[in-house]
């Protein structure tokens, strides 16, 4: 059965995605920004957690500890880095963020060494569960337990909530949403916040499949972006979907056919993205 | 879409008629004067023509076009890479190689283009993006032709047209390479104030309308599209046969993003726009990278971030207004 293993790696490294990709969603379908930065909430959360961790900070607390910061950034970086570009054009938005990124790589490097970060799992996550009919990295379970866990609370906070309610108001029609009461400019902060930190939270998680190198921030890039692009920008579920499926065509494709891997995984996202411009679940209020 | 958003779009001020003359000569005697002058930079000076003309490239596909492709440097590397195999297999003649490279950059642009511009927005960009990972997997993955994560070495090119060897001190390399970016600069600048070229214009401000009076969209965005790839694939290979080598990191998101950084420092849709960057850009370059290649990050990312913030004409915005200044104090003091 180890097909069964080869997909169950495959939805863990999706889960990665999602759980990093998730926060794109926001900025790019919600407030509407092109955000070459999101990768580079990831690498700050990786990287502080790897800190921590160094430093004997238990790896749980790490990484809450990184999410905050990364969410703090990202709340910081809203108000000076996006909250400027709302009213103008996608290339001034695209310039801007990826002008960001690179100040982040250099800070960050210039803080924490130029050297590849490693982040030792816990005990009771390096080592191997039965599952049944065989033994399975507790890892890997750990990353999709955590994944499903976070999809189902986005969902339950997203769908069913208030607080989603009004996201989806302000989403949907953001004149409206403010007519109405609802404070948009602090509701998408709190949301942008939020998806940074998540990000961040994703970028601890998965550093043993996403290693947190320098250029971090610009190599995964293309595969958050990605994801959000062929889930449908803004759709939670799209994202969901796209960030699972693409983790498990890459994770096959590495497997069976390591030379073409690569080829395999664009190949993928052109055809999607060329059959389906808007992503497979296109948001309700596409543009 | 949003009209707020499309006033980013809006074209600058129209091109002054009286700006040509002085205008055009200014830059060229500069880099005339710059062969006889700083002999000993001679390597940099290429360096930076090489990027004028890539920028320039760019400036076909996003500042007329409104093309907001990420995955420029494809065509470039593709270029490159064209010139170097075809040096080690093929011919070592030069200029054969420069022809063939930027044909096949072109029709890397035709194919790519016919696929993803009938997209828009974020949705092009993503293709863009993906098509430039795809151009360097492909690269990283042929290892038995490309040398991998190494680059292509062992590049040696006959002498220019038989008769100019390519020397230590790179007086051919500089001459050779300034020679194509005046025609090519030649070129784009006839096409861009061809009929062609405001189709353009039109095509970025308002496609609706474009589409409304007959103009054939689709087929001006591939055109112009398989026109800049194919002036950045000569970028490319002029760049593989001046320094003899082709590294991955000319596939690079990073190179997108620099001749991004360039043409928006220098100023979009001004043609040289790209000289003004590309000068900027190689000598702080040269400087910063002495030092650390992570501060020379942060140099590119806070100029990128600054000149979205505060130059939305870029230097060739400066230039205008400090020779507005000039013209009319200067009438100022002569009496009529």
């Amino acid at each position: 059965m180890s097909e069964f293993t080869i997909v169950l790696d495959g939805i863990a490294y999706g889960m990665v995605l999602f759980i990093i990709s998730v926060g794109l969603t926001v900025t790019m379908g919600l407030m509407r920004v092109v955000n070459l930065a999101h990768g580079s909430f990831a690498m700050i959360g990786g990287y502080v957690a790897a800190v921590a961790v160094g430093a004997g900070v238990p790896f749980i607390a790490a990484a809450f500890g990184a999410a905050l910061v990364a969410g703090l950034t990202g709340a910081l970086a809203e108000v000076l880095v996006y909250r400027p570009l709302y009213r103008k054009g996608e290339l001034a938005q695209a310039l801007m963020t990826f002008g960001f990124t690179f100040v982040v790589i250099a800070a960050l490097t210039a803080i924490f060494g130029t050297s590849i970060k490693t982040l030792p799992l816990p005990e009771y996550m390096s080592g191997l569960v039965d599952i049944g009919f065989r033994m399975y990295p507790a890892y890997r379970l750990f990353l999709i337990a955590f994944g499903l866990a976070l999809a189902l609370a986005l969902w339950l906070g997203i769908d069913r909530s208030l607080y989603g309610a009004r996201l989806r108001t302000a989403v949907d029609n953001p004149r409206m949403a403010g007519a109405v009461g609802i404070n948009v400019n602090r509701l998408f902060q709190l949301t942008f916040a939020g998806g940074c930190a998540l990000a961040g939270l994703g970028g601890v998680v998965g550093s043993a499949l996403l290693p947190l190198e320098p250029y971090y921030a610009l190599r995964y890039l293309v595969l958050f972006l990605v994801v959000v692009g062929v889930g449908g920008v803004g759709n939670f579920k799209g994202s969901f979907v796209a960030a699972i499926s693409l983790g498990v065509i890459d994770t096959v494709a590495k497997y069976f056919l390591p030379s073409a891997a690569a080829y395999l995984f664009y190949g993928a996202v052109l055809a999607l993205l060329l059959w389906r411009p808007d992503g497979l679940m296109p948001a309700r209020s596409a543009q | 879409m949003n009209p707020e958003r499309s006033r980013a779009t809006r074209s600058p001020p129209a091109e002054k008629p009286h700006a040509a003359g002085w205008g055009h000569l200014l830059p060229w005697t500069a880099a005339l004067a710059f062969y006889f002058l700083g002999a000993d930079f001679l390597g940099l000076g290429t360096n930076a023509l090489i990027m004028v003309l890539f920028a320039l490239s760019l400036d076909l596909v996003l500042g007329y076009a409104g093309i907001i492709t990420m995955g420029h440097a494809a065509f470039f590397g593709f270029g490159a890479y064209a010139a170097g195999l075809c040096a080690i297999h093929v011919t070592n003649d030069p200029v054969t190689g420069l022809l063939i490279a930027t044909a096949a950059a072109g029709i890397l642009g035709f194919v790519t283009g016919t696929l993803i511009l009938h997209t828009k927005g974020v949705t092009l960009m993503m293709l863009t993006l993906a098509i430039g990972a795809l151009v360097a997997e492909v690269a990283n993955h042929l290892r038995d032709y490309t040398g991998g994560d190494d680059g292509l070495h062992g590049i040696r090119m006959a002498p220019l047209l038989g008769a100019f060897r390519f020397d230590l001190w790179g007086h051919t390399a500089y001459l050779y390479t300034l020679a194509v970016l005046l025609a090519w600069f030649a070129l784009a600048w006839r096409i861009m104030r061809s009929p062609f070229g405001r189709s353009l214009d039109g095509i970025r401000q308002n496609v609706r309308r474009m589409r409304a009076i007959g103009t054939p969209v689709w087929w001006r965005m591939v055109a112009v599209y398989s026109l800049g790839a194919a002036m950045a694939g000569t970028a490319g290979a002029l760049s593989a046969q001046t320094t003899r080598a082709v590294g991955l990191t000319a596939l690079e998101l990073l190179a997108s993003g620099t001749v991004l950084m360039v043409l928006i420092l220098g100023g979009t849709r001004r043609l040289y726009g790209a000289f003004a960057g590309a000068v900027v850009y190689v000598v702080v370059q040269d400087f910063a990278a002495q030092v650390d290649p992570f501060r020379w990050m942060f140099v590119i990312g806070a100029l990128l971030m600054a000149v979205v913030l505060f130059l939305e004409n870029g230097l060739m915005g400066i230039i205008d207004f400090a020779a507005a200044r000039a013209r009319s104090l200067w009438r100022e003091q002569t009496p009529r």
